[in-house]
C-alpha cells in the first residue's frame, strides 16, 4: 500500500525519507514541488497528485508536508488517515510535531515508522502499544541513556497486540486512581452582515485522561443523551449498549485519548455567545478605508467569554492599519495581510471596540468585497449545547477512583461576513 | 566550528576515546553535520568495537544517514555482523539497515539468513514474528524457497500475531517472485479460514494483492468475515469492506428496482421510485440473508473514529444497499467534513458524485456545504459543485443568495467558478433562468475582468437556449463591449452578435465596423470571431456590410496566423459567389446560420460513478493501476449454498411441527427472527405462514418433501422413515419420545447432526415444561429444543435438535426432563447418519479417490443377491444406510457415492463395482474407523435381500 514516505518542510527541503518496499528515488518529489509551486499557498496543494508511475498522497500539518508514494489502487482516505495518525504519534511522543523535534529524535522516528507499517500496511498504530515497543523520550531518560548506554526500546514485548483489548495493556498500576473527562465543544458558524445566523452547528469531543489500575470497566451516562444524534466513538466503546441504553460503556485505554466526538446540527440548539457590530468600508478616492468593530456578549449563559481574538484577512491592497483599541492589542502583518486583534476577556459593561483607518496601495482599485472576520473565543465551565454528564460508574475493580468532568466551549470555524 | 574541532580531535584519538567525545555532542548535530562523508571510517571502527554502547551509537548515526537519504551501503559488512546481537535496540536498528540495503548487497545479505532461520524457531512469538518480518523484507531472489518455507510454517503457527506476519509476508514474496502465486494462494486459503481478528485484515489484504479474482476462496469465509468485522482493527476493516463490496456485487441480485430509469433523469426518478417500488411488488424482491448480514454488520462502523472506515462503509451502502436505506450514511459523511483538509477533499469528491444521483440524500445538510473564506481553493470548488447539484426549485433562492456572496470573493478563480455554477443552476432550473441572467448581466459591470469574462461566457451559453426573448441583453453586451478586454469574453460577444444578428439588426453592423478598425490588434480567437461575424452579416445584411466584410477578409488574408488565413480563405469561397465556387456557396447560409444546439452545462462528476466510490481511481477520475472493477449485479443469483451448506434463511427453518392439536402453544423459537430488521422480518413472517401450511401437508403425507425446500444440491436425498425409540412411555411415566435423523444440514451449527424428536403424552394429565437438562453427561455439544411449556394429554409434538457427534458413533447421553421428572436417554447414531451428501463430478470423484489410498482405503468383495443387482436397488440400499449423494455414473456397473463427515468435513467416497455375481465395495476416507464401520453396514445392506 504505502510505498515510501517523504517529509518536506515549508521551504521545500526534504529532510526525512523512509521506504517500506524497495527504494524509490526522491526525485519523485519533483512532481510534488511542481504542484506546490502552482498552488502558491501550502493549503492549496492537491492532496492527491498523479505522476507517470506513482501517485503521491500528501497531507500538510504543522508546516510539514507528509508525502507518501503509492503505486497501486488504494482508498485515498486510508492513506490520509494513516499519515495524520503518524503526525499525531509524533506529537504524542515529542510534545510537538515539528521539523526540529523530528530531526532531534530521528532514531525514534525511524523506529516508530518501522513499527507502524509492515510492507506498507499498518501494523501497530495504537499509541498504547507503540509506547510499549518504543519508549517516548524524556529528558531524564535520554540523559540516563547517554550515560549508561541503555536503550529506548522496550525489553519486554507488548502484550496488548495479543489480547482481545488491543488498546489497553495488562498490569497497569497507579497509586492515585483518577479519571478525568473534558467535554469540549466548538461552535462552527457563519453570521451574515446583519448578524443573522446563516449556518451554525456544534462539534463536540470528550477527551479523557484515565489513569486507573487493572482492567476497569467504565460506564458514562448523560443527563440528556438525546441531544447527541450523530456520534463517533473510540474503538473501545461498546456500540450496542449505546444503541440500546444511550450510555457509554468501555474499558479505557491507559492515559489520554479521545473517547467520542459528536455533532449537533440542529440550528435552534446552537446558541451564539457573542455578537459583532462592524463597519469596514473602503473609499472610492484617496486610497484609504475605515474600520470599526465592536464585540458584545449575546447568549453566554451567564459565563464570561475569554481569550477573544478577532482575525481579519485583509484584501491585498491594504498596506497598513492605523487603529486604536479600547481593550487588548492589535497587530497588522503587511506581508500576510492579517489583522489580529487580541481582546482577552469580554467585559459586558465596557464593550471592546477597534476603530481607525486603513491605508491602501495608491492607484489600486478599491477592493470589491469586505473581508470576513474570524472569531476565536473560549468559555470555561460551559458546554454550549447543554450536554451534561450524569455519572461515571466503574466495575471490575475494587478501589474508589477520583473522577472529574470539565466543560469548555470554544469557537471553531466562526466567521462573520461583512 | 565546534563540531569540526571535535571531529579533528577524534581523528587524533584512538577509537576507545571516541565515545567520550560523542557523549558531549547532541546527536542531531552529529547527524546533520556537513562532514559525515569522511566519517564512515569511524563508524566502522565503532561497529567493530566490543562495546555495545558504541555500536549502538554508531547504528543510530547510520539510521540518521539513511533517514536523510545518504548512502551508507559501504558499511554493510560491518553492520551485518551485529545481526545476532543480544541488545534489542541494536538488533532493531540493524534490521532497519538490512532491509534498506540488502537488495544492493545480496551476497553479503545472505550471511544474515541463518540468524533469522534460527529465530523463526524461537519460543517467543514476537521474536518469531520479527524474524519473519525481516526475512521477508529482504528482497534477495535467492532466498525465495527459504521464505516460502518460512511462510508456510508461520501460517500454521499457534500465535495469531505470527500468522498475521505471515499474511504480510505473502505479499512481499509475491512481489519478489510472482511465480510463487499458486503456492501462495494455498497459504492464503488456509489463512482465510483463520478465526482470529488479528489475521483477518492482513490476509484479505494479501488476497486482494495476489489473487483478487479467486472469489471462490471467500464463499466459505464470507459469514465469518462479516461477523468478525466489528472486532478487526480499523485498517483491516477498510480492506475487508472493500473486498466484500466487490464480492457482494458478484453474488447477490440487485436490491434496486428500475435502476436504469434512475440514472437517466435523476431528480424525477428519485421521487417516483418509492411509488414504483410498490407497483413493482408483483415479483417481490427478497434480499439474500447474507446480503442483509453484510449491511447489518457494517452499519455500526459508520460510528468509527477512523474516516477511512466510515468512507468504506458509505461506499458499501452506496453500491449494495437498497436505495431507501441509503440515507443513514449521509450524517456520517457530513460529520467527516469536520476533519482535516485532505479528508474533506476526498469526502467532498465522493459526495459530489453521490449528490448528482441522489439530491435528496444531502439536501437537508445543504448548509454544511457553505463555503468559508478560509477554505482551500479545491475545497471551495467542490462545495460549489455540490451546492449546484443540490439546487432545486425549492432551495434555489437560498443557494443563489449564498452564491452572491461568493461572487464577491477575493479569490477570483473561485468567483469565476461561482458564475459558472450560477449558469448551471439557470439551465437546470428553468424557473430561475431569467433571474440568473439578470444577475449575470449586472456582473458585466463588475470591475474585475475575470468576473466579467466568465459572466459573458456563461451568458452566451444561457442565451443559446432561448435567444429570441433576450435581444436587450445582447444589446447591453454590445454596449459594454468596448470596456471588455478579456479575449474569451470578446470572442463570445462577437459570436452572439453574429448568431443572433437578426435580433439586433441595427447594432451588429456597427459592432463590425468598430472591429474592422481594431482587427489587427485583436487576439487570434477574437479575430476568428470577427471573420465569423462578418460572414454572417454578409449573408443576412449584405447591403450594409459588404464592403466591411471584404475589408476584413482582406486583412485576414495577410494575417500572421495561418489559422486565420485559412479561415478567411474558406469563408471567402463560401460566401462570395464566383465562377469557381461550386455548389457549396448556395448553401452558405444554411451552413453558417444553422441552428446550433445549446451547450449542456453538466457537472464534472457526472460519470464518476463508473468507479467504485472511495477509491483512488474515483479521486483521479481515471483508472489507477491495480484498480479492481466492480462488477454489475448478476441477473440471477449464483448458488447461495456455496457460502455454507447450512441454510440460514429464516423462512426455511422448520422448527416445531404441530401435528395434532393446535392448542399446543406454538413457541416458534425467536432465534430465527433475531433479524432485527423490520422489512425482512415482515417478509419472513408472511412466507413462514405459507410454508407452515406446507409443512403440515408434508407431515400428513408422511413423505419427507420438505427436503425440496433446501436441497439446492441436485442429488436426491433419501430420508429413512424409521424412527428410533428414545424413551418408552413406561419408563417415561407416560412421556414417550422417538427420534429420527432428518438428514438435513443442521440449522444450529455446521458440525451438528440434525434430529427430529417426537414427544407424545400418553397420560391423562398435561405434562409441563418438557426440556433437555443443561448438563450433558457426555462431551457432545447439543443444541436443545426450546422448552415445551405444556403438552396436553394424548397430544404429541415434534421438535428438532442438533447434536455434534464429533464424527464418532459414541452415543449422546442427556437428560430429558419434565416439570417433575428426569429421564436419562441416549441417542446412538448409525455411522451413515454422521455424513452429509455432496455432489461432485465423476472426474472429481476419481481424482479425490486417487488421493485417499493406502490406509484410507478399505474394501470388501461380496456376493450380490440377484434382486439387488439393478442400479436402482444398489443406489437405494446404499443411500438408505448412509446419507450419501449419488454420483451420476457413466459406466453401467459402477456406482459411486460421495459425502462428507458432518463435524470435520472429511470426504467419504463409496464405490460399488459389480462383477457378476460379485461386487467390490470400496470406501475411501481419512476417517478410517468410520470407513470400516460404514463398509460393514454397506456390506450387510447389499447382501441382504428384501427391499
Amino acid at each position: 500500500m504505502i510505498h515510501s514516505l517523504f517529509l518536506i518542510n515549508n521551504a521545500g527541503d526534504l529532510f526525512l525519507e523512509k521506504h517500506w518496499k524497495s527504494v524509490i528515488s526522491r526525485s519523485v518529489c519533483d512532481y510534488f514541488f511542481e504542484a506546490r509551486e502552482k498552488a502558491v499557498e501550502p493549503d492549496n496543494v492537491p492532496p492527491v497528485i498523479r505522476t507517470p508511475h506513482h501517485y503521491l498522497i500528501n497531507i500538510y500539518r504543522e508546516k510539514i508536508f507528509f508525502v507518501s508514494v503509492i503505486q497501486t489502487e488504494v482508498p485515498p482516505l486510508f492513506v490520509i488517515e494513516f499519515l495524520h495518525r503518524v503526525a499525531e504519534t509524533f506529537q504524542d511522543y515529542f510534545g510537538e510535531c515539528s521539523e526540529t523535534t523530528i530531526k532531534d529524535n530521528v532514531v525514534i522516528v525511524y523506529e516508530l515508522l518501522e513499527e507502524m507499517l509492515d510492507n506498507g500496511f499498518p501494523l501497530a498504530t495504537e499509541s498504547n502499544i507503540l509506547k510499549e515497543l518504543i519508549r517516548p523520550p524524556t529528558i531524564l531518560r535520554s540523559m540516563v541513556n547517554t550515560i549508561t548506554g541503555s536503550s529506548n526500546v522496550g525489553e519486554t514485548l507488548p502484550t496488548g497486540q495479543l489480547s482481545n483489548i488491543p488498546w489497553r495493556r495488562a498490569g497497569v498500576k497507579y497509586t492515585n486512581n483518577e479519571a478525568y473527562f473534558d467535554v469540549v465543544e466548538e461552535i462552527d458558524a457563519i453570521l451574515d452582515k446583519s448578524g443573522t445566523t446563516v449556518f451554525a452547528e456544534i462539534q463536540g469531543v470528550i477527551d479523557a485522561c484515565v489513569k486507573l489500575s487493572g482492567m476497569p470497566d467504565l460506564t458514562l451516562s448523560f443527563m440528556n443523551p438525546r441531544l447527541l444524534d450523530d456520534v463517533s466513538f473510540h474503538p473501545c466503546v461498546r456500540y450496542k449498549r449505546w444503541e440500546s441504553e444511550r450510555v457509554i460503556s468501555f474499558i479505557p485505554p491507559d492515559g489520554n485519548f479521545q473517547l467520542m466526538s459528536y455533532h449537533i446540527s440542529a440550528q435552534n440548539l446552537v446558541a451564539i455567545p457573542i455578537y459583532v457590530k462592524q463597519n469596514i468600508s473602503f473609499f472610492e478616492t484617496g486610497s484609504s478605508g475605515r474600520l470599526d468593530i465592536t464585540v458584545g456578549p449575546k447568549q453566554t449563559m451567564g459565563k464570561t467569554v475569554e481569550c477573544l481574538v478577532v482575525t481579519v484577512h485583509m484584501p491585498k491592497v491594504v498596506l497598513s492599519a492605523n487603529l486604536s483599541a479600547t481593550q487588548g492589542t492589535y497587530n497588522y502583518d503587511p506581508v500576510t495581510k492579517i489583522l489580529l486583534w487580541d481582546i482577552g476577556k469580554l467585559n459586558p459593561q465596557k464593550l471592546p471596540n477597534l476603530k481607525g483607518s486603513l491605508s491602501l496601495q495608491s492607484g489600486a482599485p478599491k477592493p470589491e468585497e469586505n473581508p470576513s472576520l474570524n472569531i476565536d473565543l473560549k468559555i470555561q465551565q460551559l458546554a454550549i449545547s447543554g450536554l451534561k454528564v450524569n455519572r461515571l460508574d466503574m466495575y471490575g475493580e475494587k478501589y474508589k477512583p477520583f473522577k472529574g468532568v470539565k466543560y469548555v466551549t470554544k469557537a471553531g470555524k466562526f466567521q462573520v461576513r461583512t | 566550528q565546534i563540531q569540526s574541532s571535535i571531529f579533528n580531535q577524534r581523528k587524533a584519538h584512538s577509537p576507545g576515546h571516541v565515545c567520550k567525545n560523542i557523549l558531549h555532542v547532541p546527536v542531531s548535530g552529529l547527524l546533520f553535520g556537513p562532514w559525515f562523508l569522511c566519517r564512515n571510517e569511524d563508524l566502522k571502527e565503532m561497529l567493530e568495537s566490543n562495546k555495545e554502547s558504541l555500536k549502538l551509537e554508531a547504528m543510530k548515526r547510520i539510521v540518521g544517514l539513511i533517514a536523510k537519504g545518504k548512502n551508507a551501503s559501504e558499511l554493510f559488512p560491518a553492520v551485518v555482523k551485529n545481526v545476532a546481537s543480544k541488545n534489542i535496540e541494536l538488533k532493531k536498528l540493524v534490521y532497519v539497515y538490512l532491509v534498506r540495503y540488502a537488495e544492493e548487497q545480496q551476497d553479503l545479505a545472505l550471511l544474515s539468513i541463518s540468524t533469522f532461520q534460527r529465530a523463526l524457531k524461537d519460543p517467543n512469538q514476537l521474536i518469531r514474528a520479527s524474524a519473519l518480518r525481516v526475512l521477508s523484507s529482504i528482497r534477495v531472489p535467492i532466498i525465495v524457497p527459504i521464505m516460502m518455507l518460512a511462510i508456510k510454517e508461520a501460517a500454521t503457527d499457534l500465535s495469531p500475531y505470527v500468522r498475521k506476519t505471515a499474511a504480510h509476508a505473502i505479499q512481499k514474496l509475491y512481489s519478489l517472485d510472482p511465480d510463487q502465486k499458486e503456492h501462495l494462494i494455498e497459504v492464503i486459503e488456509k489463512l482465510l479460514k483463520d478465526k482470529s481478528t488479528l489475521v483477518a485484515g492482513s490476509v484479505v489484504m494479501a488476497f486482494e494483492e495476489v489473487c483478487p479474482d479467486r472469489i471462490d476462496l471467500i464463499h466459505k469465509n464470507y459469514r465469518k468475515l462479516c461477523n468478525l468485522l466489528v472486532d478487526v482493527e480499523e485498517w483491516g476493516q477498510v480492506v475487508i469492506i472493500h473486498m466484500l463490496t466487490r464480492y457482494a456485487r458478484t453474488q447477490f441480485v440487485s436490491p434496486w428496482r428500475e435502476d436504469a430509469v434512475f440514472d437517466e433523469n435523476s431528480a424525477k426518478a428519485f421521487y417516483d421510485s418509492e411509488e414504483e417500488r410498490r407497483v413493482d411488488q408483483s415479483k417481490p424482491y427478497i434480499m439474500d440473508p447474507d446480503h442483509r448480514l453484510l449491511l447489518r454488520n457494517t452499519k455500526p462502523l459508520l460510528q468509527s473514529r477512523n474516516t477511512a472506515v466510515v468512507m468504506a462503509v458509505s461506499q458499501l451502502y452506496w453500491h449494495l444497499a437498497p436505495k431507501h436505506e441509503l440515507s443513514i450514511i449521509t450524517k456520517s459523511l457530513v460529520r467527516l467534513l469536520r476533519s482535516h483538509r485532505e479528508v474533506q477533499y476526498i469526502v467532498l469528491q465522493n459526495i459530489a458524485t453521490m449528490s448528482i444521483q441522489r439530491k435528496g440524500m444531502f439536501e437537508p445538510f445543504m448548509k454544511s456545504f457553505y463555503v468559508r473564506s478560509t477554505d482551500a481553493t479545491h475545497i471551495k470548488t467542490l462545495k460549489l459543485e455540490i451546492l449546484t447539484n443540490l439546487a432545486n426549485e425549492a432551495n434555489i433562492s437560498t443557494i443563489l443568495r449564498e452564491f452572491q456572496t461568493y461572487v464577491k470573493s477575493q479569490d477570483k478563480a473561485f468567483a469565476a467558478a461561482t458564475i459558472q455554477a450560477i449558469g448551471c443552476c439557470a439551465t437546470n432550473i428553468s424557473e430561475v433562468t431569467d433571474t440568473c441572467l439578470n444577475g449575470l448581466v449586472l456582473l458585466l459591470s463588475n470591475r474585475d475582468e475575470t468576473v466579467v469574462a466568465e459572466s459573458v461566457v456563461v451568458i452566451k451559453k444561457l442565451l443559446q437556449t432561448q435567444p429570441s426573448q433576450h435581444s436587450d441583453i445582447i444589446k447591453h453586451m454590445a454596449k459594454l463591449f468596448d470596456n471588455i478586454t478579456v479575449p474569451m469574453a470578446r470572442a463570445s460577444i462577437l459570436w452572439l452578435m453574429g448568431e443572433y444578428c437578426e435580433h439586433v439588426p441595427k447594432i451588429a453592423p456597427d459592432v463590425l465596423r468598430k472591429m474592422a478598425k481594431t482587427f489587427t490588434d485583436e487576439e487570434d480567437i477574437v479575430k476568428l470571431q470577427i471573420v465569423n461575424l462578418a460572414a454572417k452579416l454578409y449573408l443576412t445584411n449584405s447591403k450594409q456590410t459588404k464592403l466591411l466584410t471584404q475589408y476584413i477578409l482582406n486583412l485576414g488574408k495577410y494575417d500572421q496566423n495561418y489559422d486565420i488565413r485559412d479561415r478567411t480563405r474558406f469563408i471567402r469561397q463560401l460566401i462570395v459567389p464566383n465562377e469557381k465556387s461550386g455548389a457549396l456557396s448556395k448553401y452558405a447560409r444554411r451552413i453558417l446560420m444553422a441552428p446550433k444546439p445549446a451547450p449542456v452545462l453538466q457537472s464534472a462528476f457526472k460519470d464518476r460513478d463508473r468507479f467504485q466510490l472511495g477509491t483512488l481511481s474515483h479521486t483521479l477520475n481515471s483508472q489507477a493501476s491495480g484498480y479492481l472493477e466492480l462488477s454489475d449485479w448478476p441477473a440471477v443469483a449464483p448458488d447461495q449454498s456455496v457460502r455454507n451448506v447450512e441454510v440460514v434463511e429464516p423462512v426455511r427453518l422448520p422448527c416445531i411441527y404441530l401435528v395434532f392439536k393446535d392448542n399446543v402453544k406454538n413457541s416458534e423459537s425467536e432465534e430465527n427472527s433475531d433479524d432485527s430488521n423490520k422489512s425482512s422480518s415482515s417478509q419472513s413472517e408472511k412466507s413462514s405462514s405459507e410454508s407452515d401450511s406446507e409443512k403440515k401437508k408434508t407431515l400428513k403425507n408422511k413423505k419427507p418433501q420438505q427436503q425440496k425446500l433446501d436441497s439446492k444440491d441436485s442429488s436426491p436425498v433419501f430420508v429413512p422413515e424409521t424412527s428410533h425409540e428414545l424413551l418408552h412411555r413406561m419408563t417415561g411415566k407416560g412421556l414417550s419420545a422417538q427420534y429420527r435423523f432428518t438428514r438435513q444440514p443442521c440449522i444450529y451449527g455446521n458440525s451438528m447432526v440434525s434430529l427430529q424428536l417426537t414427544l407424545s403424552n400418553s397420560t391423562d394429565q398435561a405434562l409441563e415444561n418438557i426440556h433437555i437438562s443443561e448438563k450433558s453427561s457426555t462431551g457432545q455439544n447439543i443444541h436443545r429444543f426450546n422448552a415445551i411449556e405444556r403438552l396436553e394429554p394424548q397430544a404429541s409434538v415434534t421438535v428438532s435438535m442438533g447434536v455434534d457427534f464429533n464424527d464418532s458413533t459414541q452415543a449422546a447421553n442427556f437428560q430429558l426432563c419434565t416439570k417433575e421428572d428426569e429421564f436419562s436417554v441416549s441417542i446412538q447414531p448409525a455411522v451413515g447418519e454422521l455424513l452429509l451428501p455432496i455432489t461432485m463430478s465423476e472426474a472429481d470423484f476419481t481424482k479425490e479417490q486417487g488421493k485417499l489410498v493406502g490406509m484410507n482405503e478399505s474394501s470388501a468383495t461380496i456376493t450380490m443377491t440377484p434382486e439387488n443387482v439393478s442400479s436402482q436397488s444398489v443406489n437405494r440400499k446404499v443411500v438408505s444406510v448412509a446419507n450419501l449423494g449419488v454420483i451420476p455414473s457413466g459406466q453401467e456397473n459402477i456406482y459411486r457415492f460421495s459425502g462428507k463427515t458432518v463435524s470435520s468435513g472429511s470426504l467419504v467416497l463409496v464405490s460399488v463395482v459389480l462383477k457378476d455375481p460379485d461386487a467390490v465395495i470400496t470406501i475411501n476416507t481419512e476417517k478410517t474407523v468410520m470407513g470400516s464401520m460404514l463398509l460393514r453396514q454397506v456390506k450387510t445392506a447389499l447382501t441382504n435381500s428384501g427391499p
